[in-house]
């Protein structure tokens, strides 16, 4: 890995999550994020010299929201960017905003994901993701059994209590998270018999819809000085999948979380990713998919997912912390969610996590990104300064 | 230490009023394998291209996560692609951030954007305006040039036969381009006696609806020499957001293009844009555009728009050639507007562009904007030495 400069997270800032937000219009909403980042960073408006910003148009149906946003978040008379990516739009704005800084073209530069999504309907947004000829009859939005029910043939109902028991801790952990939407005290058993979606999907393993904008502000080694935590960017990992006309057959879909953390493992020297990484913000969509999405990202041979998960490892007080912020499940704002991955995940290297502070020395953290038809964005943070340049 | 970064191929199609033998993937694949031919690389990380920025929008696309439409046909199936959404200026911007940070070393750049396939593009673009005030007026991008064009006209005292001839060139100048859309010349009285569309723009003020798409190969410095014999190096960039609500602005004015030039020019080195500069390309989508971003890229004084375009000093044999391809009024839909001024200075500057030559063009500038009324604008500055 080459690297021009070093970038830190200097600022942090999140709505509290909701279902609904009638007080706010989308201006409004995201303003309160932008707010709290600059106080959070220290610094004045004036001091941000470049915006990014990004969410999914046909969600609520504005065109080029920001120009209208303009208003509120802290953009005018400055430059800025406008990225969109998907499910992956927050995790993409983390890249572009590290990259901004590290070119040396911006100093401070500050990202906003947000959605409004009771303004719009998401799951028609969703389905007019596929292709207008050839998918867009078959799309349900984002629900899919297809992982559930491959570990369901292997491990039975063993896999369902698994599924359930991430669900709980979810639900757990967003207790403690006073920025989480869904703060549901849950058994395995409300789970378990929570209305089916799509074989063996069930209603309380998918993410909500929900309201929210997060705002990060990155910058350079000279203002990190200035801050009392910084937290530093070390690497991030783009991996896109698209076979346009490929739909099922014998080939074994590749999968894109494995390969970007392969890449990122390799260009890090990490070679034991459950003994280097400290804790894992995943982006989750539903919890058969943190249940299968752990053994990608962490490399982890065939059933040890399955054991983790029994033996509550993945808890905030477990050996390997995953998502103590309640993940995707509780909270989904889509063009935030996955930026709020590495607001976390730096909440949780600065110690400023609150009530769900993983209980441990924290060094390096990971973020994950979703999105699209299968696409992962990854995050490396850490601690310390991670380039002697 | 940090290397320059230079514009290593660039491709674009023709520019159609409607491409209907061509979806989105397959007009894009025309350019991808244009800039991949013109370069010989391959798809690949250390070697070959490790990146690619694509720019479309989801409306126009009517599309959700439009770039999922094209990532296989950019060469990033299970590899890296982002997209901008947004002027495509900005994509070329952003691109050029990546490599400069050191986290990539050749990009791929494509912007596309299928006007026609939308029953109005001022549908579209009413969704800009904010839903609860702006939207039920019927407030659309066009709408809000004209009230612009209003203002400017009133503030500067210009009248329409001016403007026409803004209109006049792009046609004469596009008669030379084998990409321009409306390549027929037209004549003052053609202008201002085409039917009123939103007062005071005609018929032939307005850009065409236009379908197209534009690929750009982003190098670092040593990769760059290696590929071409002759690179065109970007030599900075500037860009900048304006105020939102039509009344909070003074329409008259286009402060985020000064301050984006402002930004661009101190990067670049330039103090007299007319002198350092060979050609301007600048995205007039509508023809009171020309004479007005003129103004804010400093080609001439305050004011003084309407006077330069009348002297013929921006013809291409003129002092400050502006718009030698024929800008967007010849044919380029919103979205790709930026870029392919980038592409053009690219042939400019390489000494490729046929009959529109600038003859020993060494310095070119790009510009891009979008949102109502120019509110947010882009401006890159290219050189070949």
């Amino acid at each position: 890995m080459k690297r021009n400069r070093n970038v830190a997270i200097i600022g942090i800032g999140q709505t509290a999550h909701a279902g609904h937000r009638p007080d706010v219009n989308q201006v409004e909403m995201i303003h309160e994020a932008v707010r709290e980042a600059i106080e959070d960073a220290g610094i004045r408006l004036k001091d941000i010299d470049c915006v990014v910003h990004g969410n999914m148009e046909l969600f609520e149906g504005v065109h080029q929201p920001d120009m209208w946003h303009v208003i509120g978040d802290g953009a005018y008379g400055k430059p800025g960017i406008r990225i969109t990516t998907g499910g992956t739009t927050g995790a993409t704005l983390v890249s572009a905003t590290d990259l901004l800084v590290a070119s040396g073209l911006h100093d401070v530069v500050m990202c906003i994901g947000f959605e409004k999504q009771e303004e719009g309907q998401t799951t028609t947004g969703i389905t007019a993701m596929a292709d207008p000829i050839w998918g867009r009859e078959l799309q349900t939005g984002a629900l899919t059994g297809t992982t559930g029910a491959i570990y369901v043939r292997q491990f039975g109902e063993r896999a369902e209590v698994a599924a359930a028991k991430l669900r709980v801790k979810a639900g757990n952990n967003a207790i403690r998270n006073r920025k989480a939407h869904l703060k549901l005290k849950l058994t395995i058993a409300d789970v378990m018999n929570s209305r089916m979606l799509t074989w063996p999907l069930r209603f309380l393993h998918m993410c909500p819809e929900s309201n929210g904008a997060c705002a990060i502000i990155f910058a350079t080694e000279e203002w990190a000085k200035k801050v009392k935590k910084p937290v530093w960017m070390k690497d991030h990992v783009t991996v896109h999948r698209e076979e346009t006309f490929y739909w099922g057959g014998p080939r074994k879909m590749q999968s894109t979380h494995n390969t970007a953390a392969l890449k990122i493992y390799q260009r890090n020297g990490i070679v034991n990713p459950l003994k280097e990484i400290d804790v894992f913000e995943m982006y989750d969509p539903s919890s058969w998919w943190e249940l299968d999405w752990m053994k990608e990202f962490l490399l982890l041979p065939p059933g040890k997912n399955m054991e983790m998960v029994e033996k509550g490892e993945t808890e905030i007080e477990g050996a390997f912390p995953i998502n103590p912020s309640g993940g995707v499940v509780s909270t989904n704002p889509i063009g935030a969610t996955a930026a709020i991955r590495v607001a976390e995940a730096a909440l949780q290297l600065r110690g400023d996590a609150g009530e769900h502070q993983v209980p441990k020395k924290l060094k390096t953290a990971l973020a994950s990104g979703f999105g699209g038809t299968m696409w992962t964005v990854l995050h490396l943070l850490t601690h310390d300064k991670p380039w002697i340049l | 230490m940090r290397e320059r970064v230079a514009v290593v191929a660039a491709a674009q199609t023709g520019f159609e009023a409607r491409k209907d033998k061509q979806r989105v993937q397959e007009m894009v694949w025309e350019v991808v394998r244009a800039v991949v031919d013109q370069t010989g690389l391959k798809f690949m990380e250390e070697m070959g291209i490790d990146n690619a920025v694509t720019c479309s929008d989801d409306y126009f696309d009517a599309r959700t996560i439009s770039d999922g439409a094209v990532t296989d046909v950019v060469g990033s199936h299970m590899r890296s692609e982002e997209k901008v959404s947004m002027d495509s200026l900005q994509a070329v911007y952003y691109a050029w951030a990546g490599i400069l940070a050191g986290h990539y070393d050749i990009t791929l750049v494509v912007a596309h954007s299928k006007e026609s396939q939308a029953q109005s593009r001022n549908l579209i673009t009413n969704a800009a305006f904010d839903p609860i005030y702006q939207r039920p007026l019927g407030l659309d991008y066009l709408q809000a040039a004209a009230l612009q064009a209003r203002a400017y006209m009133a503030k500067n005292k210009i009248n329409s036969k001016t403007l026409a001839k803004a209109v006049v060139k792009s046609r004469a100048n596009a008669a030379n381009n084998p990409f321009a859309q409306e390549r027929e010349k037209v004549a003052i009285s053609d202008v201002v006696n085409a039917p009123m569309v939103a007062d005071p723009l005609g018929k032939l003020d307005i850009y065409p609806v236009s379908d197209g798409a534009v690929a750009m190969i982003l190098a670092t410095e040593s990769k760059a020499k290696v590929i071409t014999d002759k690179p065109v190096w970007i030599l900075g960039g500037g860009c900048c957001y304006d105020s939102f609500y039509l009344g909070d602005r003074d329409l008259a004015e286009c402060m985020a293009l000064d301050r984006a030039a402002k930004g661009a020019y101190k990067m670049a080195g330039i103090r007299q844009p007319t002198r350092q500069l060979s050609l301007v390309e600048l995205s007039d989508y509508y023809s009171y555009q020309e004479p007005m971003w003129s103004e804010g890229l400093g080609l001439c004084a305050k004011g003084a728009g309407g006077e330069l375009l009348a002297s013929g000093a921006t013809g291409i044999k003129g002092r400050i050639p502006v718009n030698p391809s024929g800008g967007c009024l010849a044919g380029n839909p919103l979205m790709v507007g930026g870029i392919t001024r980038a592409a053009e200075c690219f042939l400019q500057l390489r000494g490729e562009a046929g009959k529109r030559q600038v003859k020993g063009a060494k310095r070119a500038l790009a510009h891009g904007t979008i949102g109502p009324a120019g509110q947010f604008h882009s401006v890159m500055i290219f050189g070949n030495d």
